[in-house]
Protein backbone atom coordinates (compact mmCIF):
# COMPACT_ATOMS: atom_id res chain seq x y z
CA UNK A 1 0.00 0.00 0.00
CA UNK A 2 1.44 3.78 1.44
CA UNK A 3 -0.49 6.51 1.44
CA UNK A 4 0.22 9.66 -0.41
CA UNK A 5 -1.07 13.27 0.55
CA UNK A 6 -0.48 16.50 -1.13
CA UNK A 7 -2.01 19.98 -1.19
CA UNK A 8 -1.47 22.95 -3.27
CA UNK A 9 -3.03 26.19 -2.31
CA UNK A 10 -4.11 28.66 -4.58
CA UNK A 11 -5.03 30.94 -2.09
CA UNK A 12 -2.57 32.66 0.19
CA UNK A 13 -4.72 33.35 3.48
CA UNK A 14 -4.58 29.17 3.82
CA UNK A 15 -0.25 29.22 3.79
CA UNK A 16 -0.20 29.89 7.50
CA UNK A 17 -2.62 26.30 7.98
CA UNK A 18 -0.62 24.28 5.02
CA UNK A 19 1.70 22.46 7.93
CA UNK A 20 -1.47 22.19 10.02
CA UNK A 21 -4.14 20.70 7.17
CA UNK A 22 -1.13 18.20 5.73
CA UNK A 23 -0.48 16.62 9.02
CA UNK A 24 -3.83 15.65 9.58
CA UNK A 25 -4.21 14.32 5.74
CA UNK A 26 -1.26 12.29 6.84
CA UNK A 27 -2.01 11.30 9.69
CA UNK A 28 -5.62 10.13 8.22
CA UNK A 29 -3.61 7.82 6.08
CA UNK A 30 -1.93 6.28 8.64
CA UNK A 31 -2.81 2.22 7.82
CA UNK A 32 -2.13 2.41 4.84
CA UNK A 33 1.50 2.25 5.22
CA UNK A 34 2.63 2.48 9.11
CA UNK A 35 6.68 1.99 8.60
CA UNK A 36 7.77 5.24 8.29
CA UNK A 37 6.87 8.79 7.32
CA UNK A 38 8.01 12.24 5.64
CA UNK A 39 6.45 15.58 4.43
CA UNK A 40 8.12 18.31 2.24
CA UNK A 41 6.90 21.43 2.67
CA UNK A 42 7.37 24.60 0.15
CA UNK A 43 8.16 27.76 1.70
CA UNK A 44 10.28 30.35 0.06
CA UNK A 45 10.68 32.88 2.86
CA UNK A 46 14.03 34.32 1.92
CA UNK A 47 14.97 35.94 -1.32
CA UNK A 48 18.25 34.75 -2.85
CA UNK A 49 18.60 31.94 0.40
CA UNK A 50 18.96 28.26 -0.04
CA UNK A 51 18.26 25.65 2.33
CA UNK A 52 19.51 22.33 3.12
CA UNK A 53 17.89 19.77 5.12
CA UNK A 54 19.82 17.07 6.60
CA UNK A 55 19.68 14.52 9.43
CA UNK A 56 21.36 12.81 11.87
CA UNK A 57 20.80 9.54 14.56
CA UNK A 58 22.45 12.24 16.95
CA UNK A 59 21.83 15.50 16.63
CA UNK A 60 23.17 17.08 19.93
CA UNK A 61 26.35 15.87 18.71
CA UNK A 62 26.23 15.27 14.96
CA UNK A 63 24.72 18.75 14.65
CA UNK A 64 27.42 20.58 16.96
CA UNK A 65 29.07 23.25 15.06
CA UNK A 66 27.73 21.69 11.66
CA UNK A 67 26.61 25.65 10.74
CA UNK A 68 30.14 26.80 11.13
CA UNK A 69 31.89 23.91 10.08
CA UNK A 70 30.14 24.21 6.59
CA UNK A 71 30.43 28.02 6.81
CA UNK A 72 34.14 27.40 6.46
CA UNK A 73 34.14 25.20 4.37
CA UNK A 74 32.16 26.98 1.78
CA UNK A 75 33.48 30.71 3.06
CA UNK A 76 29.88 32.11 3.98
CA UNK A 77 27.70 32.47 6.94
CA UNK A 78 25.77 29.19 7.58
CA UNK A 79 22.36 29.49 9.33
CA UNK A 80 20.91 26.47 11.04
CA UNK A 81 17.69 25.29 12.37
CA UNK A 82 17.46 21.92 14.39
CA UNK A 83 13.87 20.43 14.89
CA UNK A 84 14.34 17.22 16.28
CA UNK A 85 16.86 14.75 14.15
CA UNK A 86 17.08 17.13 11.30
CA UNK A 87 18.47 20.55 10.60
CA UNK A 88 17.86 23.18 8.02
CA UNK A 89 21.17 24.99 7.06
CA UNK A 90 20.25 28.05 5.20
CA UNK A 91 22.88 29.62 3.17
CA UNK A 92 23.13 31.81 0.02
CA UNK A 93 21.56 30.51 -3.37
CA UNK A 94 25.08 30.68 -4.97
CA UNK A 95 26.74 28.33 -2.65
CA UNK A 96 24.29 25.51 -2.57
CA UNK A 97 25.97 23.41 -5.09
CA UNK A 98 29.41 23.83 -3.17
CA UNK A 99 27.90 23.29 0.25
CA UNK A 100 26.41 20.08 -1.12
CA UNK A 101 29.53 18.60 -2.26
CA UNK A 102 31.36 19.81 1.11
CA UNK A 103 28.69 18.40 2.99
CA UNK A 104 28.87 15.28 1.76
CA UNK A 105 33.05 15.16 2.51
CA UNK A 106 32.22 16.78 6.00
CA UNK A 107 31.43 14.06 8.17
CA UNK A 108 29.03 10.69 6.97
CA UNK A 109 26.83 10.84 9.81
CA UNK A 110 25.03 13.53 8.11
CA UNK A 111 22.98 12.52 5.62
CA UNK A 112 20.79 15.05 3.62
CA UNK A 113 17.47 15.11 3.24
CA UNK A 114 16.54 17.60 0.46
CA UNK A 115 18.08 20.98 -0.94
CA UNK A 116 16.20 23.68 -3.07
CA UNK A 117 15.36 27.08 -2.72
CA UNK A 118 12.22 26.84 -1.10
CA UNK A 119 11.71 22.86 -0.15
CA UNK A 120 12.37 21.44 3.57
CA UNK A 121 11.89 17.55 4.23
CA UNK A 122 11.22 15.66 7.01
CA UNK A 123 11.55 12.09 7.32
CA UNK A 124 12.00 9.26 9.92
CA UNK A 125 11.03 6.09 10.84
CA UNK A 126 7.85 5.67 12.64
CA UNK A 127 3.99 6.62 12.65
CA UNK A 128 3.13 9.91 10.51
CA UNK A 129 1.25 10.88 14.25
CA UNK A 130 4.74 10.55 15.94
CA UNK A 131 6.66 11.62 12.86
CA UNK A 132 4.57 15.38 12.19
CA UNK A 133 4.68 15.64 16.03
CA UNK A 134 8.44 15.38 16.77
CA UNK A 135 9.13 18.06 13.58
CA UNK A 136 5.87 20.38 14.80
CA UNK A 137 5.15 19.87 11.07
CA UNK A 138 1.69 21.18 12.04
CA UNK A 139 2.94 24.64 12.67
CA UNK A 140 5.20 25.21 9.06
CA UNK A 141 3.72 27.88 6.78
CA UNK A 142 4.16 27.22 3.00
CA UNK A 143 2.54 27.06 -0.50
CA UNK A 144 2.85 23.86 -1.45
CA UNK A 145 3.48 20.22 0.25
CA UNK A 146 3.48 16.79 -0.29
CA UNK A 147 3.28 13.84 2.61
CA UNK A 148 3.78 10.09 2.45
CA UNK A 149 3.41 7.18 4.85
CA UNK A 150 5.20 4.46 3.97
CA UNK A 151 4.66 0.41 3.74
CA UNK A 152 8.17 -0.51 2.16
CA UNK A 153 8.43 -3.43 -0.55
CA UNK A 154 11.29 -2.38 -2.62
CA UNK A 155 14.15 -1.82 -0.06
CA UNK A 156 14.24 -1.09 3.80
CA UNK A 157 12.47 0.48 6.30
CA UNK A 158 15.30 3.57 7.32
CA UNK A 159 15.38 7.03 6.79
CA UNK A 160 16.73 7.22 3.90
CA UNK A 161 14.41 4.66 2.54
CA UNK A 162 11.42 7.16 3.44
CA UNK A 163 9.78 9.49 1.23
CA UNK A 164 9.59 12.47 -0.28
CA UNK A 165 12.95 11.56 -2.56
CA UNK A 166 15.06 14.95 -3.49
CA UNK A 167 17.33 14.27 -6.47
CA UNK A 168 17.79 18.03 -7.27
CA UNK A 169 17.26 21.52 -5.99
CA UNK A 170 13.35 21.87 -5.20
CA UNK A 171 12.25 18.55 -6.73
CA UNK A 172 11.12 16.07 -4.95
CA UNK A 173 8.91 12.86 -5.50
CA UNK A 174 6.71 10.02 -3.36
CA UNK A 175 5.30 6.99 -4.62
CA UNK A 176 2.87 4.15 -3.84
CA UNK A 177 3.68 1.15 -5.67
CA UNK A 178 6.28 -0.68 -7.00
CA UNK A 179 8.97 -0.61 -9.81
CA UNK A 180 9.96 -3.60 -11.48
CA UNK A 181 12.86 -2.15 -13.50
CA UNK A 182 14.58 0.18 -10.87
CA UNK A 183 17.84 -1.87 -11.18
CA UNK A 184 18.65 -1.41 -14.81
CA UNK A 185 17.42 1.93 -15.08
CA UNK A 186 19.27 2.98 -11.69
CA UNK A 187 22.73 1.81 -13.34
CA UNK A 188 21.63 3.38 -16.55
CA UNK A 189 21.04 6.94 -14.51
CA UNK A 190 24.39 6.71 -12.46
CA UNK A 191 25.69 6.20 -16.04
CA UNK A 192 24.70 9.44 -16.77
CA UNK A 193 25.97 11.24 -13.92
CA UNK A 194 22.70 11.16 -12.18
CA UNK A 195 23.62 10.65 -8.41
CA UNK A 196 21.39 7.73 -6.12
CA UNK A 197 21.86 7.46 -2.83
CA UNK A 198 19.85 3.86 -1.63
CA UNK A 199 18.56 0.92 -3.53
CA UNK A 200 14.98 2.43 -3.19
CA UNK A 201 12.98 1.95 -6.15
CA UNK A 202 11.15 5.51 -6.12
CA UNK A 203 14.36 7.00 -5.57
CA UNK A 204 15.01 6.05 -9.30
CA UNK A 205 12.06 7.18 -10.28
CA UNK A 206 12.85 10.54 -8.83
CA UNK A 207 16.27 10.92 -10.63
CA UNK A 208 14.87 9.63 -13.90
CA UNK A 209 12.91 13.11 -13.39
CA UNK A 210 15.63 14.89 -12.40
CA UNK A 211 17.70 13.40 -15.40
CA UNK A 212 14.65 14.34 -18.15
CA UNK A 213 14.59 17.99 -16.42
CA UNK A 214 18.30 18.08 -17.12
CA UNK A 215 18.10 17.31 -20.49
CA UNK A 216 15.92 19.68 -21.25
CA UNK A 217 12.17 18.16 -20.47
CA UNK A 218 9.26 20.32 -19.27
CA UNK A 219 8.22 18.63 -15.96
CA UNK A 220 4.91 17.15 -17.83
CA UNK A 221 7.15 15.75 -20.74
CA UNK A 222 9.23 14.05 -18.11
CA UNK A 223 6.10 12.61 -16.38
CA UNK A 224 5.00 11.73 -19.65
CA UNK A 225 8.24 10.19 -20.72
CA UNK A 226 8.17 8.31 -16.99
CA UNK A 227 4.81 5.96 -18.47
CA UNK A 228 7.12 4.47 -21.17
CA UNK A 229 10.68 4.31 -19.35
CA UNK A 230 9.10 3.21 -16.06
CA UNK A 231 7.72 -0.29 -14.74
CA UNK A 232 5.81 -1.60 -12.57
CA UNK A 233 2.89 0.23 -10.69
CA UNK A 234 3.05 3.56 -9.39
CA UNK A 235 1.02 6.71 -8.68
CA UNK A 236 3.46 9.43 -8.38
CA UNK A 237 2.98 12.91 -7.01
CA UNK A 238 5.57 15.11 -7.15
CA UNK A 239 6.36 19.07 -6.31
CA UNK A 240 8.78 21.22 -8.02
CA UNK A 241 9.68 25.21 -6.45
CA UNK A 242 6.03 26.78 -7.78
CA UNK A 243 4.91 23.16 -8.83
CA UNK A 244 2.63 20.05 -8.09
CA UNK A 245 1.67 17.15 -10.52
CA UNK A 246 0.24 13.97 -10.10
CA UNK A 247 0.20 10.70 -12.31
CA UNK A 248 -0.53 7.34 -12.65
CA UNK A 249 0.43 4.20 -14.34
CA UNK A 250 -1.87 2.62 -17.29
CA UNK A 251 -3.29 -0.07 -14.84
CA UNK A 252 -3.72 2.66 -11.94
CA UNK A 253 -4.47 0.33 -9.28
CA UNK A 254 -3.04 2.52 -6.77
CA UNK A 255 -5.87 4.58 -5.50
CA UNK A 256 -5.93 8.52 -6.01
CA UNK A 257 -8.32 11.00 -5.07
CA UNK A 258 -8.30 14.47 -6.04
CA UNK A 259 -10.39 17.82 -5.28
CA UNK A 260 -9.95 21.07 -6.25
CA UNK A 261 -11.53 24.31 -5.11
CA UNK A 262 -10.64 28.71 -5.93
CA UNK A 263 -8.38 27.64 -2.81
CA UNK A 264 -6.57 24.82 -3.06
CA UNK A 265 -5.79 21.68 -5.20
CA UNK A 266 -5.45 18.08 -2.84
CA UNK A 267 -4.65 15.17 -3.70
CA UNK A 268 -5.05 11.70 -1.43
CA UNK A 269 -4.69 7.94 -1.61
CA UNK A 270 -8.55 7.89 -0.46
CA UNK A 271 -11.04 10.60 0.39
CA UNK A 272 -10.56 9.61 3.98
CA UNK A 273 -7.41 12.13 3.36
CA UNK A 274 -9.89 14.61 2.32
CA UNK A 275 -12.55 15.09 4.87
CA UNK A 276 -11.81 17.73 6.98
CA UNK A 277 -10.26 20.34 4.21
CA UNK A 278 -12.35 23.76 3.87
CA UNK A 279 -14.83 23.67 2.14
CA UNK A 280 -14.41 19.97 0.69
CA UNK A 281 -18.53 19.41 -0.17
CA UNK A 282 -18.14 21.95 -2.73
CA UNK A 283 -15.12 20.95 -4.33
CA UNK A 284 -14.77 19.21 -7.62
CA UNK A 285 -13.94 15.99 -6.45
CA UNK A 286 -12.45 13.02 -9.10
CA UNK A 287 -10.53 9.93 -9.41
CA UNK A 288 -6.93 11.39 -11.53
CA UNK A 289 -7.25 8.92 -15.20
CA UNK A 290 -4.77 6.63 -15.86
CA UNK A 291 -1.23 7.25 -17.84
CA UNK A 292 -2.55 11.14 -17.78
CA UNK A 293 -0.19 13.98 -16.39
CA UNK A 294 -1.99 16.73 -14.18
CA UNK A 295 -0.08 19.95 -13.30
CA UNK A 296 -0.81 22.74 -11.46
CA UNK A 297 1.96 26.18 -11.43
CA UNK A 298 2.16 28.95 -9.20
CA UNK B 1 -36.13 6.44 10.62
CA UNK B 2 -33.05 5.24 13.30
CA UNK B 3 -30.31 7.60 12.98
CA UNK B 4 -26.51 6.31 13.43
CA UNK B 5 -23.72 8.47 13.41
CA UNK B 6 -20.71 6.89 12.55
CA UNK B 7 -17.89 8.83 14.04
CA UNK B 8 -19.57 8.46 17.41
CA UNK B 9 -20.70 4.83 17.21
CA UNK B 10 -17.45 3.23 15.23
CA UNK B 11 -17.70 0.90 12.37
CA UNK B 12 -18.05 -2.53 14.20
CA UNK B 13 -20.76 -1.00 16.21
CA UNK B 14 -22.43 0.36 13.33
CA UNK B 15 -22.23 -2.33 10.94
CA UNK B 16 -23.64 -4.68 14.05
CA UNK B 17 -26.92 -2.95 14.11
CA UNK B 18 -27.42 -3.62 10.52
CA UNK B 19 -26.10 -6.58 10.51
CA UNK B 20 -28.42 -7.65 13.56
CA UNK B 21 -31.81 -6.85 11.62
CA UNK B 22 -33.90 -10.07 10.31
CA UNK B 23 -36.57 -10.61 7.78
CA UNK B 24 -39.21 -9.40 10.51
CA UNK B 25 -37.48 -6.26 11.36
CA UNK B 26 -39.84 -3.46 12.32
CA UNK B 27 -37.06 -0.87 12.25
CA UNK B 28 -36.78 -0.74 8.08
CA UNK B 29 -35.45 2.87 7.65
CA UNK B 30 -31.59 3.72 8.80
CA UNK B 31 -29.62 6.55 8.10
CA UNK B 32 -25.99 6.94 8.87
CA UNK B 33 -24.40 10.40 9.16
CA UNK B 34 -20.36 11.75 9.29
CA UNK B 35 -19.04 8.31 7.10
CA UNK B 36 -15.96 11.10 6.39
CA UNK B 37 -15.17 8.39 3.69
CA UNK B 38 -14.54 5.41 6.22
CA UNK B 39 -14.50 1.83 4.99
CA UNK B 40 -16.85 -1.44 5.28
CA UNK B 41 -20.33 0.93 6.02
CA UNK B 42 -23.06 -0.86 5.69
CA UNK B 43 -21.57 -4.53 4.51
CA UNK B 44 -22.84 -7.68 5.21
CA UNK B 45 -26.41 -6.97 5.77
CA UNK B 46 -29.22 -9.38 5.02
CA UNK B 47 -32.54 -7.74 5.95
CA UNK B 48 -35.24 -6.55 3.44
CA UNK B 49 -33.85 -2.56 4.96
CA UNK B 50 -33.44 0.78 3.92
CA UNK B 51 -29.90 2.42 4.60
CA UNK B 52 -29.04 5.83 3.43
CA UNK B 53 -25.24 6.87 3.72
CA UNK B 54 -25.20 11.01 3.78
CA UNK B 55 -21.59 11.38 2.30
CA UNK B 56 -19.35 9.53 0.69
CA UNK B 57 -17.69 6.40 1.81
CA UNK B 58 -14.17 4.68 1.93
CA UNK B 59 -13.59 0.89 0.37
CA UNK B 60 -16.02 -2.32 -0.12
CA UNK B 61 -19.32 0.15 1.05
CA UNK B 62 -22.45 -2.62 1.08
CA UNK B 63 -20.31 -5.68 0.01
CA UNK B 64 -21.96 -8.61 0.38
CA UNK B 65 -25.30 -7.21 0.84
CA UNK B 66 -28.19 -9.27 0.87
CA UNK B 67 -31.87 -7.60 0.10
CA UNK B 68 -31.08 -4.54 1.34
CA UNK B 69 -31.20 -1.49 -0.08
CA UNK B 70 -28.31 0.73 0.12
CA UNK B 71 -28.08 4.34 -0.92
CA UNK B 72 -25.33 6.50 -0.68
CA UNK B 73 -25.64 10.19 -1.07
CA UNK B 74 -22.13 10.94 -1.91
CA UNK B 75 -19.14 8.97 -3.89
CA UNK B 76 -18.03 5.53 -3.25
CA UNK B 77 -14.42 4.36 -2.87
CA UNK B 78 -13.16 0.96 -4.43
CA UNK B 79 -15.49 -2.30 -4.33
CA UNK B 80 -18.55 -0.70 -3.59
CA UNK B 81 -20.99 -3.93 -3.87
CA UNK B 82 -18.71 -6.15 -3.60
CA UNK B 83 -19.68 -9.32 -4.00
CA UNK B 84 -23.69 -8.42 -3.58
CA UNK B 85 -25.79 -11.19 -3.41
CA UNK B 86 -29.64 -9.65 -3.50
CA UNK B 87 -30.93 -5.92 -3.08
CA UNK B 88 -29.60 -2.70 -4.34
CA UNK B 89 -27.06 -0.40 -3.62
CA UNK B 90 -27.04 3.13 -5.13
CA UNK B 91 -24.60 5.68 -5.54
CA UNK B 92 -25.42 9.53 -6.39
CA UNK B 93 -21.83 10.37 -7.15
CA UNK B 94 -19.40 8.12 -8.45
CA UNK B 95 -17.55 4.83 -7.79
CA UNK B 96 -14.10 3.90 -7.40
CA UNK B 97 -12.43 1.00 -9.01
CA UNK B 98 -14.31 -2.67 -9.25
CA UNK B 99 -17.58 -1.57 -8.17
CA UNK B 100 -19.50 -4.61 -8.14
CA UNK B 101 -16.99 -7.11 -8.11
CA UNK B 102 -17.65 -10.90 -8.47
CA UNK B 103 -21.41 -10.02 -7.58
CA UNK B 104 -23.92 -12.57 -7.51
CA UNK B 105 -27.09 -10.26 -7.57
CA UNK B 106 -29.33 -7.83 -6.50
CA UNK B 107 -28.89 -4.15 -8.52
CA UNK B 108 -25.70 -1.73 -8.65
CA UNK B 109 -26.83 1.82 -9.83
CA UNK B 110 -24.15 4.35 -10.15
CA UNK B 111 -25.49 7.66 -11.34
CA UNK B 112 -22.08 9.12 -12.02
CA UNK B 113 -19.28 7.32 -13.49
CA UNK B 114 -17.54 4.29 -12.33
CA UNK B 115 -13.58 3.83 -12.62
CA UNK B 116 -11.36 0.85 -13.41
CA UNK B 117 -12.83 -2.58 -13.70
CA UNK B 118 -16.19 -2.02 -13.12
CA UNK B 119 -18.60 -5.27 -12.70
CA UNK B 120 -14.94 -8.05 -12.67
CA UNK B 121 -15.68 -11.46 -12.67
CA UNK B 122 -19.46 -10.00 -12.01
CA UNK B 123 -21.77 -13.31 -11.40
CA UNK B 124 -25.20 -12.28 -11.78
CA UNK B 125 -25.35 -8.64 -10.58
CA UNK B 126 -27.05 -6.54 -12.61
CA UNK B 127 -24.97 -2.97 -13.02
CA UNK B 128 -26.14 0.22 -14.63
CA UNK B 129 -23.92 3.27 -14.69
CA UNK B 130 -24.99 6.66 -15.71
CA UNK B 131 -22.03 7.97 -16.58
CA UNK B 132 -18.75 6.34 -17.94
CA UNK B 133 -16.68 3.44 -17.07
CA UNK B 134 -12.86 2.40 -17.17
CA UNK B 135 -10.43 0.01 -18.36
CA UNK B 136 -10.74 -3.79 -17.89
CA UNK B 137 -14.20 -3.53 -16.98
CA UNK B 138 -16.74 -6.42 -17.23
CA UNK B 139 -13.06 -8.33 -16.74
CA UNK B 140 -14.04 -12.45 -17.08
CA UNK B 141 -17.40 -11.33 -16.31
CA UNK B 142 -19.50 -14.74 -15.71
CA UNK B 143 -23.24 -13.56 -15.90
CA UNK B 144 -25.69 -10.97 -15.37
CA UNK B 145 -25.74 -7.48 -17.24
CA UNK B 146 -23.67 -4.09 -17.22
CA UNK B 147 -25.31 -1.37 -18.62
CA UNK B 148 -23.13 1.79 -19.65
CA UNK B 149 -25.04 4.70 -20.26
CA UNK B 150 -22.04 6.56 -21.37
CA UNK B 151 -18.52 5.59 -22.90
CA UNK B 152 -16.19 2.48 -21.58
CA UNK B 153 -12.93 2.29 -21.31
CA UNK B 154 -10.04 0.43 -22.67
CA UNK B 155 -10.34 -3.88 -23.20
CA UNK B 156 -14.05 -3.64 -22.19
CA UNK B 157 -15.07 -7.26 -21.35
CA UNK B 158 -11.57 -9.37 -21.60
CA UNK B 159 -12.32 -13.07 -21.38
CA UNK B 160 -15.27 -12.55 -20.46
CA UNK B 161 -18.20 -15.93 -19.92
CA UNK B 162 -21.65 -15.18 -20.20
CA UNK B 163 -22.37 -11.91 -18.80
CA UNK B 164 -24.46 -8.87 -21.19
CA UNK B 165 -23.03 -5.23 -21.57
CA UNK B 166 -24.72 -2.81 -23.17
CA UNK B 167 -22.95 0.42 -24.02
CA UNK B 168 -24.95 3.66 -25.45
CA UNK B 169 -21.53 5.78 -26.31
CA UNK B 170 -18.34 4.71 -27.85
CA UNK B 171 -16.25 2.15 -26.26
CA UNK B 172 -12.63 2.68 -26.58
CA UNK B 173 -11.70 -0.94 -27.11
CA UNK B 174 -12.67 -4.38 -27.04
CA UNK B 175 -10.98 -6.91 -24.57
CA UNK B 176 -9.53 -10.50 -25.98
CA UNK B 177 -12.79 -12.39 -27.21
CA UNK B 178 -15.38 -9.67 -26.72
CA UNK B 179 -17.45 -8.82 -29.53
CA UNK B 180 -20.50 -6.86 -30.27
CA UNK B 181 -23.24 -8.99 -30.80
CA UNK B 182 -26.87 -8.58 -32.15
CA UNK B 183 -29.60 -6.87 -29.96
CA UNK B 184 -32.13 -8.66 -30.49
CA UNK B 185 -35.84 -8.38 -28.72
CA UNK B 186 -35.39 -10.16 -25.25
CA UNK B 187 -31.93 -8.03 -24.86
CA UNK B 188 -34.50 -4.72 -25.45
CA UNK B 189 -36.72 -5.80 -23.13
CA UNK B 190 -34.14 -6.91 -20.29
CA UNK B 191 -32.26 -3.10 -21.04
CA UNK B 192 -35.47 -1.32 -20.89
CA UNK B 193 -36.83 -2.94 -17.51
CA UNK B 194 -32.54 -2.60 -16.04
CA UNK B 195 -33.13 1.27 -17.02
CA UNK B 196 -36.46 1.73 -15.24
CA UNK B 197 -35.21 0.38 -12.19
CA UNK B 198 -32.40 2.59 -12.29
CA UNK B 199 -33.84 5.81 -13.00
CA UNK B 200 -32.39 6.50 -16.34
CA UNK B 201 -34.73 7.87 -19.16
CA UNK B 202 -32.29 6.59 -21.88
CA UNK B 203 -33.70 4.37 -24.87
CA UNK B 204 -32.76 0.65 -25.51
CA UNK B 205 -32.82 1.43 -29.00
CA UNK B 206 -29.75 3.52 -28.39
CA UNK B 207 -27.49 0.36 -26.90
CA UNK B 208 -25.22 -1.62 -28.60
CA UNK B 209 -24.48 -5.20 -26.89
CA UNK B 210 -21.55 -6.86 -26.12
CA UNK B 211 -20.70 -10.49 -25.56
CA UNK B 212 -18.20 -13.32 -25.40
CA UNK B 213 -17.01 -14.45 -28.96
CA UNK B 214 -16.63 -17.84 -26.87
CA UNK B 215 -13.35 -18.57 -28.96
CA UNK B 216 -11.19 -18.63 -26.16
CA UNK B 217 -9.14 -21.83 -24.82
CA UNK B 218 -11.75 -22.36 -22.38
CA UNK B 219 -14.36 -22.60 -25.05
CA UNK B 220 -12.18 -24.04 -27.69
CA UNK B 221 -9.63 -26.12 -26.36
CA UNK B 222 -7.37 -26.00 -29.92
CA UNK B 223 -7.04 -22.07 -29.00
CA UNK B 224 -4.55 -23.14 -25.83
CA UNK B 225 -1.28 -21.72 -26.11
Amino acid sequence: MCGIVGLFLKDKSLEADLGRMLSEMLVTMTDRGPDSAGIAVYNAHQAGQAKITVQADNPQVDFDGLDKKLGVAIGTSVKMDIRDTHAVLTMPQASLDTAMAELRQLDPVIRIMGRGESIEIYKEVGLPETVVSRFDIAKMSGTHGIGHTRMATESAVTTMGAHPFNTDSDQCLVHNGSLSNHNSLRRKLRRENIRIETENDTEVAAAYLTWKLQNGSSLGEALESSLNDLDGFFTFVVGTKDGFGVVRDPIACKPAVMAETDSYVAFGSEYRALVNLPNIEQARVWEPEPATVYFWNH
Amino acid sequence: MEKLDLQALGLRALNEKLQNQTDETNQKDWEIINPRGSHAIAVGVDAPINVTVRGSTGYYCGGMNKQAHIHVDGSAGPGVAENMMSGTVTIDGDASQYAGATGHGGTLVIKGNAASRCGISMKGIDIVVHGNIGHMSAFMAQSGNLVVCGDAGDALGDSIYEARLFVRGAVKSLGADCIEKEMRPEHLDILRDLLEKAGCDAKPEEFKRYGSARQLYNFKIDNAY
